[in-house]
């Protein structure tokens, strides 16, 4: 049966990768939104007299994770169509994954924002900053590094769920898992899992290198001692 | 310069944190606001650079109404240090130091140049220290970049909050001290807030107490310590002090001529006979130079030694700014109950007594309660 699936895997290497790219895609088209619209809500909901508005928000944003993809599929598949756009495929795949990407973002996002140290933004408010520039020069700096874990999480998280995508079209390496399923044929399911996992753990190592990347100087300093 | 009008702040919920309180702090003054956690000093303070708006009177500073003025400019020109420091972790200590620089948009050369400037100020090497990051650096150290990061943009008024708070006591008294010597060369503007009374009297021209958010005593430490307005100022400034007082006396405005001065190149015998006429156990001997080299005791001198050998060198001596309760304590540490006072070539200045530190003290309680 592994001979079966590693015999598979090298007739049809190409076959595989193009699997492979096209679940990157779905990945990187879905967190690249899911990063926008994750900051964008986080730093909103992190505004000063906002905590209700927030709690609100993170609470939502948990609710959406719990709904089974399946069943987020055809209801994106029914409301896409409603508004005759294509309903199946890319696009229902897509907004899914970036609904389910969008909570680890708000979520670390706003954490991030709020935990910074007070004393920093009254030193850099009594120093003449804007609430502007105290976002980003001071918030967004320091809240880096935990925003980047919460993309990482996000990310590591939708490959999974990506796969589940192929079953409404949208192709990626959920394709031989669902053919195997179909035909019975367990080489094609374990090429599939075996994938989507290598995938998940080099993408987790990538990221993680990221984030210490992303991490300004003197947090890792201070995270040393 | 800075001009408190009745000025007031009351939260919407209905706390009174300030009112009605005016007081006048003027150019190149050291005024600390003193008073127990909650008596509104903080408030005071902040309500200068609008980080809390005023809810009645009116500040001006150089006679403009700060309310007059956009917030964001206004603490650009007001120095600001708290007790958090609030360094920015993410920042060298250039940067953070640059702040203000950068925000008022100097080059980037010009920020470097005053950051290392303010460092050396601050008695940091600038080489060692300008590019770390605070993480990397001693509580002290922060304490120091924190102030010299308030002084990024050469403000001529300084808003303090505790800048000395969260140090140790050591530490906290040689900060102090360097402070006070910044001060007298920068003649700053400032507004200091602090709970510890030692501190305010250390450090302030005057001394605002509050309590309860009004003003109960505005006036110079001494008037705090012997003319106190009412019960609370004197239950602030403590039963002891007379012993606080000793800090507002240096030694060079108190110290006297030593009573018997001996040349250490005169012969013994007459050295003797000197002691004898004037009727003195022991004697301060000092060089040609007027050096300070020790002591003699009558007992000590032998004909056949040089006065040379038989001095006592000083196990303590006082500087001419040394305030009288550390000089105080010096001779309590020494055998002999007198102090020489000698300036930084160790030349001679003056001596201190018991006898005279009992006199200074008695003098001030007279006047006070005169």
């Amino acid at each position: 049966m592994w001979i079966q699936a590693w015999q598979y895997f090298l007739e049809h290497s190409d076959k595989i990768l193009e699997w492979t790219l096209q679940h990157l895609y779905i990945i990187l088209v879905a967190n690249a939104m899911a990063v926008v619209f994750g900051l964008l809500i986080g730093i909103i909901i992190s505004g000063k007299g906002r905590e209700r508005l927030a709690d609100s928000v993170i609470y939502f944003a948990s609710i959406m994770m719990t709904v089974p993809s399946l069943a987020l599929y055809g209801i994106l598949m029914g409301l896409l169509n409603a508004i005759a756009l294509p309903s199946i495929g890319f696009l229902p795949v897509v907004i899914a994954l970036t609904l389910y990407g969008l909570l680890p973002i708000i979520r670390n996002t706003y954490t991030a924002i709020v935990g910074v140290d007070p004393a920093i933004i009254e030193a850099g408010k009594g120093m003449g900053m804007s609430e502007g520039q105290i976002l980003w020069k001071v918030k967004m700096p320091l809240a880096v590094p935990v925003i980047m874990a919460g993309l990482r999480q996000a990310i590591v998280m939708n490959i999974g769920i990506a796969a589940i995508g192929s079953y409404i079209g949208a192709g990626g390496l959920g394709q031989p898992i669902f053919r195997g399923i179909a035909n019975y044929r367990v080489d094609l399911i374990i090429v599939g899992a075996v994938c989507v996992s290598l995938l998940a753990i080099i993408i987790d190592l990538v990221m993680s290198r990221l984030e210490w990347a992303v991490t300004p100087k003197g947090i890792k300093i201070g995270g040393q001692n | 310069m800075i001009k408190l009008e009745n000025v007031g702040k009351t939260y919407p919920d209905g706390t009174v944190a300030v009112k009605n309180l005016s007081l006048e702090i003027t150019k190149g003054e050291f005024c600390v606001f003193l008073g127990p956690s909650g008596c509104g000093k903080t408030t005071c303070m902040k309500m200068i650079n609008r980080l809390i708006p005023l809810t009645s009177g009116k500040i001006y500073i150089d006679g403009v109404d700060i309310t007059q003025q956009n917030p964001v400019d206004l603490r650009r020109d007001i120095g600001y240090a708290i007790q958090n420091i609030g360094l920015f972790p993410h920042l060298t200590v250039c940067e953070n130091i640059g702040t203000v620089p950068m925000l008022k948009k100097w080059p980037k050369e010009r920020r470097r140049k005053r950051a290392e400037e303010l460092l050396a100020l601050v008695g940091m090497e600038p080489k060692t220290y300008i590019d770390k990051y605070p993480s990397e650096l001693s509580g002290g150290q922060q304490q120091r970049v924190g102030v010299a990061r308030c002084l990024g943009a050469d403000p001529p008024i300084l808003l303090m909050d505790e800048p000395f708070g969260a140090i140790d006591p050591i530490t906290r008294s040689r900060l102090q001290d360097e402070f006070l010597k910044i001060q007298g060369k920068l003649k700053k503007t400032i507004a200091f807030v602090t709970h510890d009374i030692n501190e305010a009297i250390k450090m302030g021209d005057r001394i605002a107490l509050m309590r309860k958010g009004t003003l109960v005593q505005y006036g110079e430490p001494s008037e705090l310590l012997y003319s106190p307005e009412n019960e609370f100022v004197q239950d602030f400034v403590g039963s002891d002090r007379v012993l606080k007082g000793m800090r507002l006396h240096k030694a060079k405005d108190v110290m006297q001529e030593p009573p018997l001065t001996i040349r250490s190149n005169d012969t013994p015998q007459n050295v003797r006979s000197i002691m004898e006429d004037n009727m003195q156990r022991w004697a301060i001997t000092v060089d040609e130079d007027k050096h300070f080299l020790g002591w003699i005791t009558h007992e000590d001198i032998v004909d056949t030694k040089s006065i040379k050998d038989i001095v006592i060198p000083p196990t303590v001596t006082a500087s001419p700014n040394t305030p009288l309760n550390d000089a105080l304590s010096l001779m309590l540490n020494s055998a002999i109950g007198t102090l020489a006072v000698v300036d930084d070539d160790e030349k001679l200045l003056g001596v201190l007594s018991f006898q005279i530190i009992r006199d200074v003290l008695g003098e001030q309680i007279e006047n006070g309660d005169s």
